[in-house]
């Protein structure tokens, strides 16, 4: 019976690491710019060309930053959390139009309704670049001091906004 | 027959006319080769078994043209490289760098090997010592009783 133990044991430990690197997603990649200050940009507004907007605009607000595009698919299936979560006035939410034509993502916003204060337009993608963004939607959390406190990578759910991003939101304005 | 030949000519070079439409554009061959040279040690964050060089996912191509950019810019390749970890963390690198959380990755196979080599030796040393385990004289008679068939004896 003894001899059996050790093998078993090995065993049981190679199945415990098989089945946890099974249930880990690997295409989630922790951001390294968690804890650290927004990078900065200031780039055109998608509705008003000759506007710009900058993240040292929101400085002393805690805001959400949602990184979107109108080809992109499983914005669609985030659409209308962000529309939920911007009506319920929790926190402001402002869009990042990451590699679109400005007609399309226009278009997009009168079609599915417009959950932004407001988007700013990157066309070529280079503020995505700084922000780490390699798959849209992604969406950021970031306080009152321009510190990136929360990165989801892929569409949010009411899940993550009920179990995550809003208590997080709350915990930060109250500082 | 000569259309066959054609044809045959046609497949043979095809794989140069792809090459050729493969290389990417550039002014500086020598800009372009360090560019390729980085851009396959660093991981394609959207086909992630892929490297940058071999990505041709959008974002490949944009980073890509950042590496360039820089590189024209009098980048080092370590500046680059700082440049993209600084935003996608260790994991586009295809050799992580040694620390806290990367020993195991990279000790791991030499401590399996070690593992390996202190059963084989403790497994060794036991098979030698119940060798050399001397009978004596009662258990020796015992033995012989036994293989002669006297059976009767139980434990």
């Amino acid at each position: 019976m003894n001899r059996f133990i050790l093998p078993l044991a090995v065993f049981a430990a190679l199945v415990a690491l098989l089945w946890v690197g099974l249930s880990l997603n690997p295409r989630e990649v922790p951001s390294p710019l968690i804890g650290k200050p927004a990078p900065h940009f200031e780039l055109p507004q998608l509705r008003e060309e000759t506007k710009t907007f900058t993240e040292k605009d929101m400085l002393g607000k805690v805001w959400v930053l949602n990184v979107w595009a109108s080809w992109c698919v499983s914005c669609r299936e985030e659409h209308p959390v962000l529309l939920d979560l911007a009506a319920s006035n929790a926190v402001p939410v402002y869009g990042l139009n990451y590699k679109d034509k400005r007609e399309d993502g226009l278009a997009w916003l009168k079609g599915m309704g417009d959950p932004y204060k407001l988007s700013i337009y990157d066309a070529d993608g280079t503020v995505g670049i700084d922000y780490g963004v390699y798959g849209v939607p992604e969406t950021y959390v970031i306080d009152k001091l321009g510190v990136i406190r929360y990165k989801c990578i892929g569409p949010l759910t009411r899940e993550i906004v009920k179990d995550k991003l809003l208590p997080l939101v709350q915990e930060l304005s109250r500082v | 027959m000569f259309r066959l030949l054609a044809f045959f000519l046609f497949v043979a070079t095809a794989p140069w006319a792809a090459a050729k439409e493969a290389a990417p554009a550039a002014a500086d061959p020598a800009l372009e080769q360090r560019v390729m040279a980085l851009s396959s040690e660093l991981r394609c964050l959207v086909c992630q078994n892929q490297t940058l060089a071999d990505s041709n996912a959008d974002l490949a191509t944009d980073l890509r043209k950042q590496i360039r950019e820089k590189m024209r810019q009098g980048a080092s390749d370590a500046d680059v490289v700082d440049f993209l970890v600084a935003r996608y963390g260790d994991f586009v690198l295809y050799r992580p760098p040694f620390k806290a959380t990367t020993f195991l990755l990279w000790l791991g196979p030499l401590l399996l090997l070690a593992a390996g080599f202190a059963v084989l030796i403790l497994r060794v040393l036991r098979r030698r010592k119940t060798q050399e385990v001397e009978m004596t004289a009662e258990e020796r008679t015992r033995a012989a009783g036994l293989l002669a068939g006297n059976g009767t004896e139980r434990r």
